[in-house]
């Protein structure tokens, strides 16, 4: 129990003390977060929203998909954009791998099923009258939509945050993507790894305070987004 | 359908050259125990400050950091492991591999030594006092360089580890350190590595010093032929101030808990 107590009260100083290595992992894990989580949810809500809106045949068969993707282990998904972005792959050229936006575009592979699926949940959750409704009133297609959008927009925020969250928890990505490199890909969860397999105990539970600080921030947020 | 992909990859250009713009990275791919002592940290900011440049570390064991060289992932490679070296120069993806500097391995165990290595006379007497004992032994089991030379002891003592008793990591030296120390088991682990860790493990030295324990380090470039993107120039200016009078000075210098980790030889030979 000493061990633990100790622990967190380094990991409080280390926090405090505001350590380089720390403010580096925290921001880079919050901009390729930050990015994946934009370029998800440009993908993520037309698809869900689309599926959701149409009738198609198949269809149930591309929402199982969508189901299944969100289920991918994160290290699947860095393994095949390794094998895209390796020097010997077939965006070889690009130079990405080791890099942040390597990082990103794992992420976005990660996050728009997620995104997807939770927009395709709230235009199933939403009154079915709100698109005919909008119709008949004049409202062109879109308009039409767009109606439907602000009636379900905490549903869509939603997405957009279990999106963030599944970027900015996961290691595996973060880890062969980018390479844990000092200062430059290290983010909270990669450093949290690192840390622990130096024994740095107290080091990874200050990152780990960290990780969950944002997290609370990022649903604080949300909650007052809501109540508005 | 056609503009969405030309969309897509105007995006991934101009994603591509946000890294590029902020200054000259080189990539290195280097072995986790050069990178956990602390030693890379000392070596490579005065080399960064003096060509403007920022070295990019990915710290994996020393048969990841080859195959990434092999792929033409990284542009240097600084590892342990001198069969696999020689191997990758003979083999065109290196050039002007140069030796850094050497330290050696060390058997850790218990102190209370339930297999008598301590007793033992050379270190594959001591890897076949473990086997006829059972006692648990921690693989690194991820062709690192320290990997390779475990194996080599095993051949050595004619025995091949298999068993409840023989554990396959997979992980870095430091893991592999702390889960000896919680499994009270033995393993093989660098000096640098040990010394690093030496205040968060209570396993100690039990054999040390054979000739057959001897641990040296090289740096390679990887070559331009091969891979013409890899930026060869910046790599070599690497390889000589590493292998330099400040390269060496910092090496030498560098010490945890007063004691050095590593040590530089005579002459920076090439080969």
């Amino acid at each position: 129990m000493d061990f633990l107590v100790s622990s967190f009260a380094s990991a409080l100083r280390l926090i405090g003390s505001f350590s380089p290595d720390v403010v580096d992992a925290v921001g880079t894990s919050l901009s390729v977060s930050a990015g994946a989580t934009v370029f998800a949810a440009l993908f993520g809500i037309p698809l869900g929203l689309l599926v959701g809106l149409s009738d198609f045949p198949l269809k149930r068969m591309v929402v199982t998909l969508l189901n299944t993707l969100m289920a991918v282990p994160t290290v699947v998904v860095g393994l095949l954009v390794y094998g895209f972005l390796s020097r010997q792959g077939p965006l070889g050229v690009l130079g990405l791998l080791f890099t942040p936006t390597a990082i990103v575009i794992g992420g976005v592979l990660l996050a728009a099923p997620i995104v997807a699926n939770y927009a395709l949940a709230s235009v199933r959750g939403a009154d079915p009258r709100i698109v005919p409704t909008a119709l008949t009133l004049g409202a062109g297609r879109f308009q039409a939509v767009g109606t439907l959008v602000g009636e379900i927009r905490f549903g869509i925020l939603a997405a957009v945050i279990a999106g963030f969250g599944r970027v900015v928890s996961e290691v595996g990505v973060a880890m062969m993507l980018g390479g844990n490199i000092r200062g430059y890909t290290r983010t909270m969860t990669t450093a949290i790894a690192l840390e622990t397999s130096k024994g740095e105990f107290a080091f990874g539970m200050a990152l780990g305070i960290v990780l969950m600080m944002v997290a609370l921030i990022v649903n604080l947020f949300l909650n007052l987004l809501q109540q508005r | 359908m056609r503009n969405l992909e030309a969309t897509f990859a105007i995006l991934l250009l101009a994603l591509a050259a946000l890294p590029a713009a902020a200054g000259e990275r080189l990539r290195v791919s280097t072995t986790t125990s050069t990178e956990n002592s602390g030693l890379l940290a000392v070596l490579l900011p005065p080399f960064e400050k003096k060509f403007g440049c920022k070295v990019d570390v990915v710290a994996v064991g020393t048969g990841k950091a080859l195959k990434l060289g092999e792929a033409g992932d990284v542009d240097v490679v600084f590892v342990h492991a001198r069969t696999l070296e020689d191997k990758f120069v003979a083999s065109g993806f290196g050039v002007n591999r140069r030796d850094v500097m050497y330290n050696d391995f060390v058997l850790l165990g218990p102190v209370d030594d339930p297999a008598g290595v301590g007793r033992t006379s050379s270190a594959p007497d001591a890897f076949r006092a473990i086997a006829a004992k059972g006692s648990p032994f921690i693989s690194r089991g991820d062709e690192s360089g320290t990997h390779q030379k475990e194996k080599e002891i095993w051949a050595s003592a004619g025995i091949v580890p298999r068993g409840v008793w023989y554990l396959e990591a997979g992980q870095g030296m430091g893991e592999v350190v702390m889960m000896a120390t919680q499994k009270r088991g033995y393993t093989l682990s660098d000096r640098g590595t040990y010394i690093a860790f030496r205040k968060k493990t209570d396993l100690v030295v039990l054999r040390q010093g054979d000739n057959n324990l001897w641990n040296p380090y090289g740096i390679i470039a990887v070559s331009p032929k091969r891979h013409p993107h890899v930026k060869y120039d910046l790599a070599l200016k690497l390889i000589d101030f590493v292998t330099g009078p400040e390269g060496r000075a910092l090496i030498a210098g560098f010490k945890v808990d007063g004691e050095p980790l590593f040590f530089v030889d005579g002459e920076g030979a090439q080969h």
